[in-house]
């Protein structure tokens, strides 16, 4: 009711000002265009959180779309956001480190983008040091080591422009841009990348079934004696398949980058990094926050023979006094089956998920 | 008695029954309703525990072995307020307390509760076998909360995580209940009935449950870790020690 006042109120604001000479303008009446909650996240888990002041509509998520593929927001219009969160690996690049547009990698790996709105916490980055998506998007545009632009010069370029203005009033119903409804737009877009039609998936709505490998593969996953991946990285009931929390998952003994403990200042969560979903692994390599292991394989080695002790090291990697929980190699090629069938070929190819132009 | 008499003394009534709605926290047995908070508080002894205990403060258990907490999380439900003529009342249908730092979950308050004296205090620590039902609750389902359909299935009752040993080479548990494993497809129940002392409701009224987590290494079993520490989910040995020694974990606390 309130939102609808709000929208009625814009409506006159926005007709006044017709009358005093803007009249290239129709009305602004975005169509609301609710998140599609797929039938394997609405029979098992909460709803999605919505942002309060940035509902969903189609001109937003228009707008967003063209904002996520336009080079437009970089400092020398080389780069977008797409640039290093390419649909075709699941919104993240192959690339250990990404290189921004001055050719300069950071230290941590690009994430995928998917699921976000089923992200409770709504903490975001390796380190959780956003909260909400429209809080991460402020970032890349001005990081030194991304895009290196500023804001101003950002918003200006996008004022400049002859066509994203008008998209801007349709979305928002002002044509003035500023810094956040710039995040508001790619926030709505990102919104919508939902994968949920894995192979596992669909085993789950017994539309398909799965090789033996695949279901033994899910029973190692699931083995608290053997991989004891459930805890952390969901399950059947859970088909995020991470549990977005943070998580010292035995690396390193020793921190070059802190994680979780350099955002919340304390010590004991250091080296913990957020988990991240297990879905769509085939697109995804390099995998780990700092892109260390080039291969799935190299990643299932890791929990079984190479976990390394520090102080903060989750207790849940019980065998890290023996190097990991020592999976036999038949079990192996079965854990990584399954985990490939939680990948979705469909989300990658989705056309309402590519390059707009 | 007459008649002047028995007014006055009606008028008398009227008048401190009027008071009692403001003033004083005598109970009225009749009219009232108030607000109940139930605490979760967590101790070791007699010392209390909270998430900034976690990782830094160790603790000797029965067994003499030096531990650490990182995670304590269990889920309770059926928590339910008994007089003595027998009436109950429900407070709430499952819960998952959460000692953890930022979202911790150790409160619950209900309003619309009758005042009055109430003799017990109930809950099923985890979820009896009626209510157990695999992937059946959204909010456990996202908490990623369900345990291995391969062990029964439902939900976890508890996780509770931390090392122990001497410094640097310590060795992590994870003491985590939940339904028991005999056999390959054969499961025991493994939730326990918790009741405890009551206490007199009043308007506004904070009672405390206390968990004495030293017990769960205690009474009637001396925990050893170097024999159960981790995996026990899979442990039937382990599960059915766990819902012995949790009998006497929980006591009625202070009550405001």
């Amino acid at each position: 009711m309130l939102k609808r006042i709000k929208i009625i109120s814009l409506i006159f604001i926005f007709s006044s000002c017709n009358d005093t000479g803007i009249e290239t303008y129709t009305t602004y009446s975005p169509t609301p265009l609710p998140l599609n909650i797929p039938q394997i996240f609405a029979e098992n888990i909460l709803p999605p959180i919505n942002s309060i002041d940035n509902p969903q509509t189609e001109e937003g998520v228009l707008l967003g779309r063209e904002l996520f593929f336009d080079t437009i927001l970089s400092a020398d219009d080389s780069q977008s956001c797409a640039t290093c969160h390419s649909p075709e690996n699941a919104f993240t690049d192959t690339d250990r480190f990404s290189d921004g547009i001055d050719g300069i990698v950071g230290n941590r790996n690009a994430m995928p983008l998917f699921n976000m709105a089923w992200n409770y916490d709504n903490n975001f980055f390796w380190d959780g040091r956003s909260f909400g998506l429209e809080e991460q998007a402020l970032e890349p545009v001005i990081d030194p080591i991304e895009m290196h632009n500023t804001w101003s010069s950002a918003v200006l370029s996008l004022q400049n422009d002859l066509e994203y203005p008008q998209l801007f009033f349709d979305a928002f119903g002002t044509s003035t841009i500023d810094s956040v409804l710039v995040t508001k737009a790619i926030s709505q877009f990102e919104r919508t990348l939902i994968s949920s039609n894995s192979r596992f998936d669909k085993h789950l709505l017994g539309e398909i079934t799965l090789t033996p490998s695949e279901l033994n593969g899910f029973n190692v996953f699931m083995d608290e004696t053997k991989g004891d991946c459930f805890h952390c990285h969901g399950s059947q009931n859970n088909p995020l398949w991470t549990d977005n929390n943070f998580h010292n998952n035995g690396l390193d003994t020793t921190f070059l980058d802190l994680g979780l403990g350099k955002i919340t200042g304390d010590p004991n969560d250091n080296g913990k990094f957020k988990s991240p979903s297990l879905r769509n692994l085939k697109f995804t390599a390099p995998f780990m926050h700092d892109g260390r292991f080039s291969t799935l394989d190299d990643v299932i080695n890791h929990y079984s023979e190479g976990l390394v002790n520090s102080p903060t090291i989750d207790p849940l990697m019980k065998s890290v006094n023996d190097g990991g929980v020592q999976l036999s190699a038949a079990d192996k090629i079965d854990l990584k089956a399954f985990l490939y069938s939680l990948s979705d070929d469909e989300f990658i190819n989705n056309p309402n998920f590519q390059s707009p132009n | 008695m007459n008649p002047l008499k028995k007014i006055i003394l009606l008028t008398i009534t009227i008048t401190f029954l009027g008071c009692d709605d403001k003033e004083n926290d005598t109970i009225d047995p009749v009219a009232s309703i108030g607000t109940i908070t139930v605490d979760f508080n967590h101790y070791w002894g007699n010392e209390k525990v909270t998430s900034a205990d976690f990782n830094i403060t160790t603790f000797t258990n029965e067994n003499n072995d030096i531990q650490t907490i990182s995670k304590l999380k269990y889920l309770i439900s059926n928590l339910t307020l008994h007089k003595a003529n027998g009436e109950s009342l429900k407070l709430n249908d499952y819960y998952l307390v959460d000692l953890a730092g930022l979202n911790s979950n150790t409160s619950i308050t209900v309003s619309d509760v009758p005042v009055g004296n109430y003799s017990s205090v109930s809950f099923t620590f985890g979820f009896n076998e009626a209510d157990n039902v695999e992937g059946a609750y959204l909010d456990l389902n996202s908490a990623s909360w369900d345990w291995p359909t391969m062990l029964g299935g439902g939900y976890h009752f508890m996780q509770f995580e931390g090392k122990y040993g001497a410094t640097g080479t310590e060795n992590p548990y994870a003491y985590h209940m939940g339904t028991a494993r005999v056999s390959t497809d054969v499961f025991e129940q493994n939730f326990f009935d918790v009741s405890i002392n009551g206490f007199i409701m009043g308007e506004e009224t904070s009672a405390e449950i206390k968990m004495d987590i030293s017990e769960w290494f205690k009474n009637t079993y001396t925990w050893d870790l170097s024999l159960y520490d981790s995996p026990l989910m899979t442990n039937y040995d382990a599960q059915l020690l766990m819902n012995q020694n949790g009998q006497t974990v929980f006591s009625l606390g202070e009550i405001n």
